[in-house]
């Protein structure tokens, strides 16, 4: 009796060490996010602000623009890293994330006609990145349903309905006067630091359900994971629970993309990155972490390393890693088969 | 004999045309039921019906008089086990892990693990003598041990009926014998209801109490082995010419093909 609590025990103090250390490195992230700026702040104005104290032209900087960009990256990288962790174990293939397989441009692609064509703007604008990003996870889900060799056909596809996706979007883009399509492309780049207070306050609360309702489908995914037939015969109704998870994917996307872009590739890396900490053993809770850890990590970086007085949006950094990451996994799957 | 599984004129497909037609079937409890005929006679489309992976295109199976197709799946799966034929096993589970993946339909999202659950699990890895691995990764091990922890992970479903899709696919004979006397132990010791699929007609005679022989969908045969391995039912159902002859360590019967060599001309002994 005393292996199986040795080895659980070890896979225990692995996941505790993990997400001590990811918890720490974000919140020397962002602290530094929010200290470094125009106007750098001690760690004691960064306390009295945060507390309802603080001064003037500081404490406006803090809140109006360091706090929102930390917390959105929290946000929209805990939500994109849980959508891409959802998609990836239940189509059992790490490269299909919601941003490789068109889910998305879905999202984005509806948001700049709502944006662009419009003009709508808050919980519609949300509204339509769930409606897109959920019509392309229909669309992947009744594509996913027709056979065998499942992973390379959805890639396949999520590319042509990302293409075609792009294009809309760039018509929409040259129909529009210069300054509202420069708007909708800085969007498109993926930023953190646009975001408002009742944008984030919208993101938080539906991310709140949204996190609930993954915990409590959860343990039926993992069960689809051995197998439709063994889910079925465990007693689950593995298509309602594959709609369940899809829906609940794309919802993830949508809500994170709506306000931040298409930040890209977060919900490519989270996952596996996660699961490769964990020694193997994948867990959504640590994928949500890693993906704020990483957005976190990115803004800060993209915001204040390459020096320009505006800094970098982050979708750029994120896109850097992102493809260098991709190019590995690719690699690393072409070496297994 | 009471009858754990009744198919009343079960009707059986894809989509398409019905692979499996008309079968009524009676399988009786306590005992180990295998379904035997040429690849691609709706074997295993058979087994998925009697379970709820398969909803029949018309007729019914009963279990215990119930209709097995209107239970609810959560009640179903703990009267009810089904192994399906190559499940995928995820990377990085243990043993254990697998095998507690059977109480899910014990399960809500309020009543999570219980020490019941955990005294189940023991209980079927005992059964399957997987106690010692119970720490391993699954995909460490070998194929039969592998067979052996998706079985207990059936067992720990707790349930009277046990399904097993060809248990022993891809395993040698070493391998196949550990897991069909796993299975025939489980039967003998707590009178669970076996029903499963098997390729190896020598076997198949061997392990079970009950025969079922398909063709192309249809029952061509039922009965103890004595009744249904004959030269002239292998025939039927395989289109083979055959020796049947007394299994030399349990007296059941053997089957041997009766062509000799490769051109398929010379026989020896007369087959049919």
């Amino acid at each position: 009796m005393s292996r199986p609590v040795t080895t659980m025990t070890r896979v225990r103090t692995r996941a505790g060490g993990v997400v001590l250390c990811l918890v720490l490195i974000t919140l020397l992230a962002a602290s530094t996010r929010l200290a470094l700026g125009t106007r750098i702040a001690a760690p004691g104005d960064i306390l009295a602000v945060l507390t309802g104290g603080g001064r003037g032209a500081l404490r406006f900087m803090i809140l109006q623009d360091r706090l929102p960009a930390v917390i959105s990256s929290v946000l929209a990288g805990a939500a994109l890293a849980v959508s891409g962790g959802l998609f990836q174990r239940l189509l059992r293939n790490p490269l299909a994330s919601p941003d490789v397989i068109g889910v998305g441009y879905g999202a984005s692609a509806a948001t700049v006609f709502g944006m662009l064509s419009l003009g709508l703007s808050g919980w519609w604008l949300t509204g339509f990145a769930l409606v897109g990003a959920i019509a392309v996870g229909a669309a992947i889900l009744a594509m996913a349903l027709g056979g065998r060799d499942l992973g390379t056909r959805l890639i396949l596809s999520g590319i042509a309905i990302g293409a075609a996706l792009v294009a809309v979007v760039n018509l929409l883009l040259t129909r529009t006067d210069v300054r509202t399509a420069g708007d909708a492309l800085h969007w498109l780049t993926g930023s953190v630091t646009d975001s408002s207070w009742p944008q984030l306050a919208a993101l938080a609360g539906s991310l709140v359900v949204l996190l609930a309702l993954t915990a409590w489908v959860a343990p039926g995914l993992a069960l689809l994971e051995l197998g439709d037939d063994t889910a079925r015969s465990l007693g689950r109704r593995a298509g309602a629970l594959r709609v369940g998870v899809v829906v609940l994917g794309a919802a993830l996307t949508a809500v994170a993309v709506a306000v931040v872009g298409p930040l890209a590739f977060v919900s490519l890396m989270a996952h596996p990155l996660a699961t490769r900490l964990l020694g193997g053993r994948g867990n959504l809770a640590v994928t949500a972490l890693t993906g704020t850890t990483l957005v976190v990590v990115a803004d800060l970086i993209s915001a204040h390393l390459f020096g320009l007085s505006s800094g970098l949006p982050v979708g750029v950094l994120t896109g850097v890693i992102g493809a260098v990451f991709l190019l590995t996994l690719l690699s690393r799957e072409r070496s297994r088969a | 004999m009471s009858c754990a599984l009744t198919a009343t004129d079960l009707c059986l497909g894809y989509g398409g045309a019905d692979i499996v037609h008309d079968v009524s079937l009676e399988l009786p409890a306590g005992r180990i039921s295998v379904i035997v005929g040429a690849n691609g006679c709706g074997k295993s489309t058979l087994l998925r019906g009697l379970s709820r992976l398969l909803r029949p295109s018309s007729g019914s199976v009963h279990l215990d008089g119930e209709d097995v197709h209107r239970m609810a799946p959560k009640a179903l799966a703990r009267r009810l086990a089904l192994l399906p034929q190559s499940p995928l096993t995820p990377d990085a589970l243990t043993v254990r892990e697998l095998v507690a993946f059977g109480r899910a339909p014990y399960r809500t999202a309020l009543r999570r693990e219980s020490s019941e659950d955990h005294a189940a699990v023991d209980r079927a890895l005992t059964a399957t003598t997987m106690t010692s691995l119970a720490d391993r990764m699954v995909s460490d091990l070998s194929g039969g041990q592998r067979q052996r922890a998706w079985i207990a992970m059936a067992l720990a479903q707790e349930t009277d009926v046990l399904l097993l899709d060809e248990p022993t696919t891809f395993l040698d004979l070493a391998h196949q014998m550990d897991v069909l006397t796993t299975v025939a132990r489980l039967n003998a010791e707590r009178g669970v209801t076996v029903v499963m699929v098997l390729h190896d007609l020598n076997l198949a005679a061997r392990f079970a109490h009950h025969l079922v022989a398909l063709r192309s969908g249809e029952v061509i045969a039922c009965g103890t082995p004595d009744e249904v391995v004959t030269a002239q039912t292998v025939k039927e159902v395989l289109g083979l010419d055959t020796v049947v002859i007394p299994d030399p360590v349990t007296g059941t019967p053997m089957v041997v093909p009766a062509q000799a060599d490769a051109t398929g001309t010379e026989t020896l002994g007369g087959a049919a």
